[in-house]
């Protein structure tokens, strides 16, 4: 599928599982896998890291 | 065989790991995505599949505590507890527990404005290490080696003044080799530790930040400090974060609710995930 954000080619790996982060190898924006189908996704931008995050 | 979910909101390898052991293990296993997921006051249980037990797994660690209390409300059995969760989510009440439970842990000050901040390093001297009580990754973890310094830093507090920039704390600087140890502490024993070497020089030794996972002997006396720690904030699956202090020995400094273990896991002996889920799985259907 194509980068929402640039339309380049966007490779997703057959094992991604949906909430995995994809990063568009040309613009480098961030998405998230919000639902699959199959090879059909569904992207979302991914969240920005927050000031809570981490383990 | 008991249901097992996973709560998260990113998924990382951690969190894959997880689910492939969970399955592996013969567990009905299902990911929730907590970002979609919605909860009232006049739900039930039944109203939702959570399983018989719940790793809540969040990155964000106040989605995750705010949706651990939802699943306690629910009466779901989830790994960490909310008071777990709570008490290692900031820095300030892990080192006030693990004080009160006669855990070696560093000397550590609190203050509630940048003038009271000024007069505990004036008072204890440099260096001190400057944490915000609530973040990780070693983000905003800052090595106050003189006035100036703090001063600089007082002073941008000051000026962003988000609620947690008023509470400052402020911790010795531990004389250790570059290093910590990060163990993995799951119900009573420790299934894995590292040391973390810090990288160019730096004092902070976190993987996030590329330091390098070297496999760390877990002996005795690791593991009794370590469960030490592990209950003094109320027991779980825990990451703990010991410095060896060239006088008192081991120090712990943290404790950190969802612990990450994809660098524990590649020189670890003991398979990580298989041990939480275990865990998590034997302590719910007690």
């Amino acid at each position: 599928m194509n980068c929402p954000e640039c339309d380049a080619n966007l490779k997703i790996p057959d094992d991604a599982s949906v909430g995995e982060i994809v990063s568009c190898p040309d613009c480098g924006a961030d998405f998230e896998i919000a639902s699959k189908n199959g090879n059909v996704c569904e992207l979302k931008h991914a969240e920005k890291v927050g000031e809570d995050w981490g383990e | 065989m008991p249901k097992v979910r996973i709560v998260f909101d990113r998924v990382r390898l951690e969190e894959k790991m997880l689910e492939e052991k969970a399955i592996e293990l013969g567990h009905d296993t299902k990911m929730i995505d907590a970002k979609i997921t919605n909860v009232s006051t006049e739900n039930k249980k039944s109203d939702f599949d959570f399983g018989d037990v719940v790793l809540e797994r969040c990155v964000s660690y106040f989605r995750g505590l705010h949706f651990t209390a939802c699943l306690e409300f629910l009466d779901v059995p989830v790994f960490n507890r909310f008071e777990v969760a709570n008490n290692c989510g900031n820095k300030m009440l892990t080192s006030l527990l693990l004080k009160k439970h006669n855990v070696p842990t560093p000397k550590t000050y609190f203050s509630f404005s940048s003038e009271s901040a000024t007069e505990t390093l004036d008072k204890q001297g440099c260096p001190l290490v400057i944490k915000p009580i609530i973040g990780s990754w070693g983000r905003g973890v800052i090595l106050l080696k003189d006035r100036e310094t703090a001063d600089a830093i007082f002073e941008v507090r000051e000026l962003t003044d988000g609620p947690l920039d008023r509470i400052f704390y402020l911790q010795e600087a531990i004389k250790r080799p570059p290093r910590d140890i990060r163990a993995i502490a799951v119900g009573d024993q420790v299934v894995a530790a590292m040391y973390r070497t810090s990288t160019a020089g730096g004092f902070k030794t976190n993987i996030a930040l590329g330091a390098e996972p070297v496999p760390c002997e877990i002996t005795k006396e690791l593991e009794d400090v370590c469960m030490k720690a592990s209950k003094a904030v109320g027991g779980g699956i825990l990451g703990i974060d010991v410095m060896e202090d060239e006088k008192r020995g081991f120090v712990v400094h943290e404790v950190n609710n969802t612990v990450e273990f994809k660098g524990l896991a590649k020189v670890a002996k003991r398979n990580i995930p298989k041990e939480m889920i275990e865990y998590a799985v034997n302590s719910a259907v007690k």
